[in-house]
């Protein structure tokens, strides 16, 4: 079959691979009809996740058919032809974690759980494609995948409703509404969401949802924060504005937003002088993240308010302003998106029409262009927001 | 009946004698080449690893007279009772399905079972132990017959946990290590330190009991792999001595717990 593979730092090849065999009772393999490039995977790109190693398979945004599922599964829960979208965190679903709806903590999921307790002292469950740490899963940038714990994590999709429409439950729209949830929205809240991405995106619809008046969104290229407005949303372009945390503070009264959302991570982008010194640090690999989102987001939220990062960080990050945090009395709340409490509420969200997910979509190619699309993401050129790749297509399509 | 027990101790004298001999000059080919290696680095690690490796040679040459017992604890929390823990670890036949270093427990009789293993730089090791304490839901322990090749004694123990978190499984055991102390300072050297083992079975133990398998990626899928990423994969300390449990034995075990 064929998949993209990691094969070094900015270099994605399509390979031919083995297809992928059931390796345990519980595992199914799945056709994968769509599956999309992340704005996480470009951490794995640029190199700058831990633990990834040449040959790995790449993607964790995929749906598609069941083709074959082991004899742990329950033929009630899934079977073969089943369509269904697979959410990025493995999950068993019998530990004390899975029980509790802590689904992308799970206990068991992560077979080298042992890397990942040596960097954070314990291991989150295991995810598709996103290095060894979490697990060394192949990913479903791929033609068929093996999907282990089948049972719990995919979610059935009725026929008759497009791909397009249900993909991005895989991952990004969950995502989105789990940091607008960890923002503690009350009505009548100012939300800033730092990142118009795709994550951004559905944040800011996800923020609305869930009773914010006023979202306030960030980020520094024009297609992105005219895709917010549409959303409903303000925007600061924090390269005409310079400050961003005194642009909040002239929007909101001085008061501060009541919740800031980091919908960035790792990679940020900046202008000030501790970007430049993080971005040198990050190359020489002592700092594994450049957390200037992070940072601006801690200074920017008002007293007692809260701060959401649903932005992925690897490692190891210098200078957050912990003073600022404690002395002004913050909560933050993170972590990779409990997946499985959220995707069957918003299927029906997109079922009813109050939201249609595929707005987002700016490219939709064969898989073989992936490798480039990498870059075209990356670098945020011809205005790229979200990149659908068709496994099975032989030319390419006009998003 | 006095004449075969003495042919079989002056066998397993002769075996024992040879397996120092073979002990001895893996640590001094071993060691040698780490230190070798070790000088070749050029940096402050590699004259540690030279160091090291020295150390070793030299502990090889003084035939590993360390006879110390080791002992390697390790604990776990389930999500189950204590009976299914007690009744799935009784079984013993079946831990080698989790317990990666094992290659078979076979029932000698009620009481005794002959253990086979794989000991570091893949030495064979066999012992037949007895179970010396054995109280339903709370304790196995059991200890090698005198005369044994291996000395060695172990227990496990279920407890129910504060907060309904399920039960607090512990396994402890004492051995004299099969190459002496040179054999655990090799096996550390390449990540199979006891310790770690023990804690990697424990949690294959808690992934069986409590989702029906144990999570792996061994043998999936993936595009070409380099030479260095191979040369990692090898020198990864969770590596297992035997190969990976077949998903038809956990599904035997499975079945036969149930």
């Amino acid at each position: 079959m064929k998949a993209v593979c990691w094969m070094g730092t900015e270099k994605m090849t399509v390979e031919n691979v083995p297809d992928p065999e059931i390796l345990n009772p519980r595992d199914a393999i799945v056709k994968v009809t769509s599956t999309c490039i992340c704005g996480s995977d470009l951490h794995l790109y640029d190199g700058y996740m831990p633990t990834m190693e040449q040959g790995d398979i790449m993607g964790h945004e995929f749906m598609g058919e069941v083709m074959e599922v082991g004899a742990g599964v329950d033929r009630d829960k899934l079977k073969a032809g089943d369509r269904v979208v697979v959410p990025f965190t493995i999950a068993c679903g019998r530990c004390y974690f899975c029980q509790r709806e802590l689904w992308s903590l799970c206990d068991n999921s992560n077979p080298n759980y042992w890397i990942a307790e040596k960097m954070m002292g314990y291991s989150p469950s295991g995810l598709f494609g996103y290095t060894h740490m979490m697990g060394g899963y192949a990913g479903g940038q791929a033609q068929y995948v093996r999907v282990p714990f089948a049972d719990v994590g995919p979610l059935k999709v009725p026929e008759g409703i497009p791909d397009d429409k249900v993909i991005f439950l895989s991952d990004i729209f969950p995502t989105g509404y789990f940091g607008a949830v960890n923002c503690n929205i009350q009505q009548g809240d100012t939300v800033a969401i730092w990142g118009c991405g795709p994550v951004g995106q559905f944040a800011i619809r996800s923020a609305f949802l869930l009773g914010a008046e006023r979202v306030i969104a960030i980020d520094r290229f024009d297609y992105r924060l005219k895709m917010a407005q549409d959303g409903g949303a303000e925007t600061i372009n924090y390269e005409e504005v310079g400050d961003v945390v005194q642009a909040l503070k002239d929007m909101t009264g001085n008061i501060g937003p009541d919740s800031c959302m980091d919908a960035v991570g790792m990679e940020a982008h900046g202008t000030d002088l501790l970007y430049f010194v993080d971005k040198a640090k990050q190359t020489m690999r002592v700092e594994t993240d450049r957390p200037t989102v992070l940072r601006q987001c801690i200074q920017a939220c008002r007293k007692g308010g809260t701060v959401s990062v649903p932005g992925v960080y690897g490692g190891f990050d210098d200078k957050i302003p912990l003073g600022a945090f404690m002395n002004k009395a913050l909560t933050m709340k993170t972590g990779q998106t409990h997946m499985m409490r959220f995707m069957k509420p918003l299927l029906d969200h997109i079922e009813r029409g109050d939201i249609d997910p595929t707005f987002v979509i700016s490219h939709r190619v064969p898989i073989q262009q992936a490798p480039e699309m990498y870059k075209v993401f990356r670098d945020k050129q011809d205005h790229c927001t979200k990149v659908v790749l068709d496994p099975w297509a032989d030319g390419a399509k006009a998003a | 009946m006095n004449d075969v027990t003495g042919i079989q101790q002056r066998n397993a004298g002769r075996r024992n004698a040879r397996g120092r001999q073979v002990q001895r000059w893996g640590a001094l080919l071993g060691g040698g080449a780490l230190a070798v290696i070790g000088l070749t680095r050029r940096s402050p690690a590699g004259f540690a690893l030279a160091a090291a490796g020295g150390a070793l040679a030299y502990l090889g040459a003084k035939n590993g007279s360390d006879t110390s017992k080791y002992h390697a604890r390790a604990s776990v929390i389930l999500n189950c009772s204590t009976e299914e823990a007690y009744n799935f670890w009784r079984r013993l036949e079946d831990l080698p399905v989790f317990m990666r270093h094992l290659d078979s427990v076979t029932k000698i009789n009620d009481n005794q079972y002959r253990w086979r293993a794989l000991g570091p730089l893949g030495i064979r090791v066999q012992w037949d132990a007895e179970i010396v304490s054995d109280e339903p839901n709370q304790i196995i322990a059991w200890r090698s017959l005198p005369g044994s090749e291996l000395e060695i004694e172990g227990s496990v123990r279920f407890q129910t946990t504060v907060g309904n978190r399920g039960t607090l499984v512990e396994a402890e055991t004492r051995y004299v290590p099969p190459a002496g102390a040179l054999g655990r300072a090799v096996s550390k050297a390449m990540g199979k330190d006891p310790k770690f083992l023990m804690q990697q079975d424990l949690r294959r133990f808690k992934a069986l009991v409590e989702t029906g398998e144990i999570p792996t990626t061994e043998g999936q899928t993936h595009g070409p792999r380099s030479a260095m990423t191979a040369a990692a994969r090898w020198a990864n300390p969770d590596q297992p001595i035997r190969r990976e449990s077949k998903t038809k034995d956990v599904l035997t075990a499975m079945r036969r717990i149930a």
